[in-house]
């Protein structure tokens, strides 16, 4: 029985993960002035990317068909071990945390190899650029997750999240506001979002994310624009179960509340955007060692408050 | 047999294989037949016994009284060695097999027999090194361990860079077995017995307090494992042995430096806290440093070889961490620490000698290991390319495969232990947390730059155009341990609860005490083994619906999307040293990068050149300097050397009244 509301929660997430980004996208619009794309859009999208034919370079080989189908599986297995706000995730075991970690990495390690296989220079600059800005931030993600873990003593994602709401806030909120800030970063970051990654951009030499992708036509690129969006949905549920401060009895309300919040979070993401000009890359590091140092001031204080 | 029996055996059959095929030098065919037999008899032999002693679980011991003043010959066999003897011999044996195909070119050559002599005899002396129970025999095991790869190391010694290479790892690993004789002569309660047991009981009655010998234990053991600052000459040394022999040194000779540091450990007993901390110093920094200077290379092997310093780091960060927990009583940091980096141990020797054997497969196919001048070999090279990237996969520590298990055991020694803390848990532990993530990040960046060079895009080079897929004996090789890489990443949990037995022999307890954290860490790993083959089946499932889909619409060829230029070269690809600059670059300072450029000044310019090269800022910023002023201050005691009787006579009566007054 309590496994029903984990699956709703899943298969909300595999429904309206393209829905979020839609959001997105009309918040940008609306502060722009404009009346933005329906909500419907991106579905339309992906389905009319299903029923094109793909275009393979001659230089590629498997590893270009593989990628697209790694990032896919890797970010639905992943989707099923995050929880969503106070909703159990659907299998939550000690160190889910790290396993999650390790297979966006394993899909991202994947991306970056389909962008050389191609040959092409963008490519190649694409990747190098994921590589590094990756670099810097898996010990950002690590050591948010960790310290929340110290903070609860718990060592799952759903652990975490259902421990987090029974201690007292004056006592987490010096650790929990410097980790939903790293986590923010690397909401922005590993989503390619617009002070680090302009997604609307037209010029490849400016890309991250989009560069990288250049060769992927048809239901490939479906397969990737999907899980892209899953994988944001994935952290915006992190972002909302440390930021929701509701605990509802009903775990049908619970996962309500969740996707009401990631509906709050990406509102929250289109305003950003709306709001900021792109870093340039070379300040893109400093953001993100921004973050791990804000990470390890909330490590050390777990000592302190527990 | 009894397991030690067969270790002994297999052992005996190394040397007699070297033997052999040094006596068979002249007859190169019949040298390597010899050498590939007798390998593989003797590395299965030598498996059976380990891994039979890690399951008895119980200490095998044989004494037998020799010649040599204050020492019997003592050998032991419990489940600390038989954890180390597995990658001695699965790597050995395995590298046996791809270095009888990869010789083939050379049987003709007189030196293959030499090869396989110096091969073999490292392999014995490596398992005589995890045996040994007495200091006399663990030294002299020792010393036959470090000398034999330098005639390795020497394979084409026409070539001056090897000589240097040899030259470089003679004085580093000499300045390591020096500290070593000092150790294990402070180690013996009178001065008299060197056998183990009796240093494990002399704890009241040493000369020098433990911390010394502690410290002692690090030099002497990390210049073997490759700690920084003390890893100078790996990057030398690996890529001038023949693959083979690069695969056996950097998988399984310097993790011997591993087990010695534990065995010491486990002799000396209760330590310190700040042995833990400096073992997480140590770990953290080698782990960072090995992999910023691997980033900066072009030369795999060398590459493959900062990242043997790297891997060492990993290891003894949960080394470190296991450490501070048993200096703390926080059972669940200690046995999840050691249980880590043990781990670790072992899937390094499975994934770097992989690497390696690529490596060599590459070299074999185009003569360089350039990596500018590679690329595109994964169409000519299927087998080579996807062990490689297998291999690639888990150094860096993905799912599913055997890296990531590792990591994940010493993930959770730092979140283990929660409670109110003083920072003599929180800092190591949050050091240890956060090189993981580093660490792993910029090796992925790596090796996603290093398999991008060598096997993806277009062939930047004529010879690599012209690559071919390596011989049969090869390819096996390579396969066998691209399988166990899986085979340890996805039954994990099976194998964590046996490292309980190495790590009670490491605490001196029963397995029995270790308290449940292994089974707990292994049922954890259960469940994602679980999640790991959903996306694995996942990813098959995704792929078979998009066969479905392209069956209706069948894809197109074409060239890759250059913007509208048609015209692509593979010169216009992504190079590797550009692929890694944006790194590179932040970390300047630290890697000392020289770089030169020709041309692009003036309006009409010259064919333009660039070129960089990455030294070791260590060997030569820091290790170079110090022996020439070294060099430089013991010239100045020339001036007692004057070359006249009387002077010396002099210097006798002086000696004599020094030591007169000091008798008195």
């Amino acid at each position: 029985m309590t496994l029903l509301p984990s699956l709703l929660a899943l298969a909300l997430a595999l429904a309206l993960a393209l829905g979020s980004l839609g959001l997105v996208a009309r918040t940008k619009a609306r502060f722009a002035g404009r009346a933005g794309p329906p909500l419907s859009q991106r579905y339309r999208d992906i389905f009319k990317l299903l029923r094109k034919s793909s275009v393979y370079s001659t230089t590629t080989t498997a590893i270009f068909r593989a990628s697209p189908v790694v990032s896919l599986a890797t970010a639905l297995v992943a989707l099923c071990l995050v929880p969503l706000g106070q909703v159990d995730a659907v299998v939550h075991f000690h160190g889910d945390l790290f396993v999650v970690a390790g297979l966006l990495a394993l899909g991202r390690f994947m991306t970056m190899l389909a962008a050389l296989d191609t040959g092409s220079p963008f490519e190649g600059m694409g990747a190098s650029r994921e590589a590094h800005f990756g670099a810097l931030l898996e010990p950002v993600l690590l050591l948010a997750l960790a310290a929340l873990a110290r903070l609860t003593g718990a060592t799952s994602l759903t652990g975490i999240m259902h421990a987090l709401h029974r201690l007292d806030p004056s006592m987490t909120l010096p650790v929990i506001v410097p980790v939903v800030a790293a986590l923010a970063v690397v909401y922005l970051v590993e989503n390619a979002r617009m002070p680090v990654d302009d997604p609307t951009t037209h010029l490849e030499l400016t890309m991250i994310h989009e560069v990288m992708i250049l060769d992927h036509s048809g239901p490939d690129l479906a397969f990737i624009e999907y899980a892209a969006a899953l994988k944001q949905w994935l952290v915006a549920a992190l972002l909302v179960g440390l930021l929701l401060p509701i605990v509802s009895g009903s775990a049908w309300v619970s996962v309500a509340l969740g996707v009401a919040g990631v509906g709050v979070v990406s509102v929250a993401l289109g305003a950003i955007e709306s709001s900021m000009a792109r870093l340039r890359l070379l300040h893109v590091p400093g953001l993100i060692l921004g973050a791990g140092a804000a990470t390890a001031v909330a490590f050390l204080l777990t000592g302190l408050v527990r | 047999m009894s397991p030690l029996q067969l270790v002994l055996t297999a052992l005996a059959l190394y040397a007699a294989t070297g033997t052999l095929s040094w006596l068979l030098r002249r007859r190169g065919r019949l040298a390597q037949l010899a050498g590939g037999v007798g390998g593989v008899i003797a590395s299965s032999l030598g498996l059976w016994g380990a891994v039979g002693a890690l399951v008895a679980g119980r200490t095998f011991d044989l004494r037998v009284r020799w010649s040599m003043p204050g020492s019997t010959l003592h050998l032991g066999l419990d489940p600390l060695s038989a954890f180390f003897l597995l990658p001695v011999f699965f790597g050995a044996g395995v590298a046996t097999l791809y270095g009888v195909s990869y010789l083939a070119h050379d049987a003709g050559r007189r030196r293959i027999g030499r090869t396989w002599f110096f091969y073999f005899l490292l392999a014995a002396a490596m398992g005589a090194v995890t045996i040994a129970r007495d200091g006399l025999v663990f030294l002299l095991a020792w010393e036959v361990m470090a000398l034999s790869p330098l005639f390795l190391v020497m394979f084409e010694h026409e070539r001056p860079v090897n000589r240097r290479a040899a030259w470089v790892y003679l004085v580093a690993s000499h300045l390591g077995a020096a500290c070593l004789f000092v150790l294990f002569l402070a180690l013996s309660p009178d001065g008299q017995s060197l056998d183990f047991a009796a240093y494990a009981d002399s704890a009241g009655a040493r000369v020098a307090p433990a911390g010394l010998l502690f410290a002692l234990a690090v030099v002497g053991f990390g210049s073997k494992a490759g700690f920084v600052p003390m890893h100078v000459w790996l990057p030398e040394a690996h890529p001038a042995a023949p693959s083979h022999a690069s695969a056996l040194m950097s998988g399984v000779m310097i993790k011997m430096g591993i087990y010695g540091l534990l065995r010491v450990i486990a002799l000396l007993g209760a330590p310190a806290e700040w042995w833990g901390w400096t073992l997480v110093a140590i770990g953290a920094s080698s782990g960072i440093l090995g992999v910023v200077f691997a980033l900066a290379q072009h030369d795999l092997k060398r590459l493959l070889a900062y990242h043997s310093v790297e891997n060492i780091g990993i290891i003894t960060l949960g080394l470190g961490l296991g450490v501070v927990g048993w200096a703390r009583g926080e059972t669940t940091l200690m046995v999840l620490g050691f249980a880590g980096g043990l781990l670790h141990v072992l899937n390094h020797s499975l994934f770097k000698s992989l690497l390696f054997l690529g490596a060599g497969s590459v070299l074999h196919a185009t003569g360089t290991l350039d990596l500018e001048k590679l690329g595109g070999l994964s169409k000519r090279m299927r087998v080579t390319s996807t062990t490689f990237l297998v291999g690639a996969a888990a150094i860096v520590g993905l799912p599913p495969l055997n890296g990531f298990v590792s990591e994940y055991l010493i993930f959770m020694a730092g979140l283990a232990g929660v409670g109110a803390q003083p920072a003599g848990v929180l800092v190591p532990a949050m050091v240890g947390v956060a090189s993981i993530g580093l660490i792993g990040g910029l090796a992925a960046a790596c090796f996603v730059k290093a398999h991008g060079a060598v096997f993806l895009g277009t062939p930047r080079s004529e010879s690599a155009a012209k690559a071919h897929e390596s011989a049969l004996g090869m390819r096996v090789a390579m396969l066998i341990f691209a399988v166990a890489c899986a085979i340890v990443g996805l039954t994990g949990s099976l194998l964590v609860p046996f490292l309980a037995r190495p790590i009670a022999i490491i605490l001196g307890q029963e397995p029995g005490a270790l308290g449940d954290s292994l089974h707990t860490a292994a049922g954890s790993l259960g469940v994602a083994e679980v999640a790991f083959a959903a996306v694995i089946v996942f990813s098959f499932v995704l792929f078979a619906i998009r066969r479905a889909i392209a069956t209706s619409q069948p894809s197109v060829a074409a060239e890759t999307w250059g913007c509208g230029y048609p015209e692509t070269t593979a010169r216009v690809q992504y190079t590797a040293s550009s692929f890694a600059h944006p790194i590179t670059r932040e970390l300047a300072s630290v890697l000392r990068t020289k770089e030169s450029k020709v041309g692009c000044e003036a309006i009409f310019p010259e064919p333009a050149q660039f070129h960089s090269h990455t030294a070791d800022p260590i060997l030569d910023g820091m290790l170079a300097p110090l022996f020439a002023a070294i060099a430089r201050l013991a010239s100045r005691a020339r001036v007692l050397q004057q070359g006249t009787l009387h002077l010396y006579v002099l210097y006798i009566a002086l000696a004599l009244v020094v030591l007169l007054m000091g008798l008195r």
